[in-house]
């Protein structure tokens, strides 16, 4: 029954590879070559899945409105959408923090202007801590408004800060680690309970395993070492 | 913004055209039928009501109220719900009716949105209030009720599902006994749905780890019957136990009724906590992304208008239900144009008042002048009849 195909809003671009390496290795029969394809929906017939791959900032819209059961989306953008969704399992994939950023030599200035792709975000984070500032929506290349001047200081993902270091650019603050979730429908995950669950388990797992090897290989270097 | 242009309205707000308009009716009428069947009555309150009594009391957060002035300076609200308005009128106009009361309800109500696209500000509820039963029986009737009336509307396929607030409620007060903050902390996190969140505070929390792997492990509690006996083990506490045993007696009596087979429960499933004091549950058809009906338990309300009294409800979500409802839920009008002119004017308005008064007709009648009879667009009937 067409129905019951499970429909995953997967995010194409950086998070996509490791999160099809880690459905992969779930038993999920992903071919190697998919995320070459340029298609929209690719079906997956043998896990009765279908993926959608959209831009990460709208999967949790696609889940939402139930045009998806479930997606893979990072909790970045679940923050700045606030939509009303089940976040169902921490990946752990595509690890990086949101930090407030700026030039070494910053001092508090009496109108600060912090630029960003996330303007909710940044506006609570300041808020809660007591501070007025203004928000401006960049789309990208986040880090020129402190270089330019647009702005005193910035919030935005890092990953190892090399983006920032080359700018001469500081992390002044860190406000929370990230990493990618698997959200699901409220609907869905009622009506398509089954296939969710099952899915989250073999995640798990998958997930639990790579945590213990990885604590495992840290023990027995430092034996080695 | 700009000025607004003429075709627009404001945000989440709705025209609906004849089509739309005579699927719409046909689903209330059908819901309401139904409801008055199993002896629901009819009531209508207020578009408007007061901010300090109806508003407050609403499930609705304050910031998604619209809220507007009186001349004395009196803050009013649009209705967000009718629950809060029905709990009013059985605290005064109806005091002294005897309990149970047995109300329904049809009626648009509003909530401000966040400026976006598919969120409505004004929608539609038909629903009904059980007022002064606190049994198991009174939330099965209701529950089988709020199927039957899915069903009424013509949506065929949907499970409606079952938590209990008093589970959790139960299990967070026997493990973190005085400690509020901390269980606030959990419930907000299940209340946005972040299982994630819910892990991370749980894991952060300073207490008996196999009392953690418990609070964890409810997050799997969703089922059939089996879930009543797979959760008693966590259920330490007599809340817990009561809570449960409640829950497995409400599905005894869907049992009576039948309807088991569109029913799952879900401990996970949490409700507005100040607001829901028992069983909670909520409708959902397989076709749409929201859920089309929710109700539950709130056996505090009527206190705070001065009527202290268990009750429980649910509304269904009318127009959203007209998006999956099957339409042989609405019979086809049978059209009918009658034209004529000046001469026969007598004859053609006896003919239509008379086909008027037959089931699902629907006659219009049309003056012709004397030379137009060739031109006149007559599309769209099934019948057109001519004195000319």
């Amino acid at each position: 029954m067409p129905q019951d195909v499970l429909k995953v809003a997967m995010p194409k671009g950086r998070i996509y590879k490791q999160a099809s390496d880690l459905f992969r290795k779930a038993g999920l029969p992903i071919p190697e070559d998919f995320d070459e394809s340029r298609k929209l929906i690719i079906p997956l017939p043998e896990a009765n899945m279908e993926f959608i791959m959209a831009k990460p900032a709208d999967v949790p819209t696609y889940v939402e409105y139930g045009a998806a059961d479930i997606g893979v989306v990072g909790k970045d953008v679940l923050l700045e959408e606030s939509r009303g969704v089940y976040e169902l399992i921490d990946l752990g994939i595509a690890r990086c923090r949101m930090s407030v950023i700026g030039l070494p030599d910053w001092k508090p200035l009496m109108h600060p202007r912090v630029a960003t792709k996330y303007p909710n975000i940044a506006s609570r984070y300041f808020r809660e801590r007591g501070q007025q500032v203004d928000v401006i929506k960049l789309n990208g290349s986040i880090e020129l408004a402190p270089l330019v001047g647009l702005a005193d200081r910035i919030v935005d993902l890092v990953e190892t800060g090399r983006t920032i270091r080359e700018n001469g650019l500081m992390e002044l603050e860190k406000m929370f680690d990230v990493t990618s979730r698997l959200i699901a429908n409220r609907v869905s995950y009622r009506m398509k309970n089954g296939p969710i669950q099952q899915l989250c388990d073999r995640l798990q797992a998958v997930i639990e395993l790579g945590a213990r090897n990885a604590a495992a290989d840290g023990g027995h270097s430092k034996v080695l070492r | 913004m700009s000025k607004p242009k003429v075709f627009e309205k404001p945000n989440g707000f709705k025209d609906y055209l004849p089509e739309a308009v005579s699927r719409l009716r046909a689903i209330e009428l059908n819901v309401l039928a139904c409801m008055r069947s199993w002896g629901y009555r009819q009531i209508i309150t207020p578009t408007l009501e007061y901010y300090d009594t109806v508003g407050l009391a609403s499930s609705t957060p304050n910031e998604r109220l619209f809220k507007l002035l009186d001349k004395r300076g009196t803050t009013l609200v649009l209705r967000s719900e009718m629950t809060a308005p029905i709990a009013r009128v059985v605290a005064s106009l109806l005091k002294d009716e005897p309990l149970p009361l047995r109300l329904s309800h049809h009626s648009n109500v509003f909530r401000a949105i966040e400026e976006e696209a598919g969120k409505e500000a004004e929608f539609f509820q038909t629903g009904v209030e059980l007022v002064g039963d606190g049994s198991a029986e009174a939330d099965g009737e209701v529950v089988a009720l709020s199927i039957a009336c899915l069903k009424a509307a013509g949506v065929r396929d949907f499970k409606v599902a079952l938590g209990h607030v008093g589970f959790l409620n139960g299990l967070l007060e026997a493990g973190l006994g005085g400690r509020p903050e901390e269980q606030q902390a959990l419930k907000e996190c299940l209340l946005k749905r972040d299982y994630v969140g819910y892990r991370h505070v749980l894991r952060s929390i300073d207490a008996d780890e196999r009392f953690k792997a418990e609070l964890e492990a409810i997050l799997r509690l969703r089922g059939g019957r089996e879930i009543c006996r797979d959760a008693e083990r966590y259920a330490h506490s007599q809340a817990a136990q009561e809570s449960l045993r409640h829950l497995c007696e409400v599905w005894d009596v869907l049992d009576a009724y039948g309807v088991n087979e569109h029913i799952v429960i879900d401990l996970t499933m949490f409700g507005n906590f100040s607001y829901y004091t028992g069983l909670i549950f909520e409708g959902y058809a397989s076709t749409l992304g929201f859920p089309v009906l929710s109700g539950g338990r709130y056996d505090k309300l009527l206190a705070t208008f001065g009527r202290p009294a268990a009750a429980t409800g649910f509304a269904l979500a009318t127009n959203r239900i007209m998006e999956v409802a099957e339409d042989d839920v609405r019979e086809r009008p049978h059209r009918v144009l009658v034209l004529y002119d000046r001469k026969h004017r007598a004859e053609a308005v006896r003919t239509a008042m008379e086909l008027r008064n037959r089931p699902g007709f629907e006659v219009e009648s049309r003056f012709v002048g004397e030379n137009a009879a060739n031109g006149l667009k007559v599309q769209g009937y099934d019948e057109v009849i001519r004195f000319l």
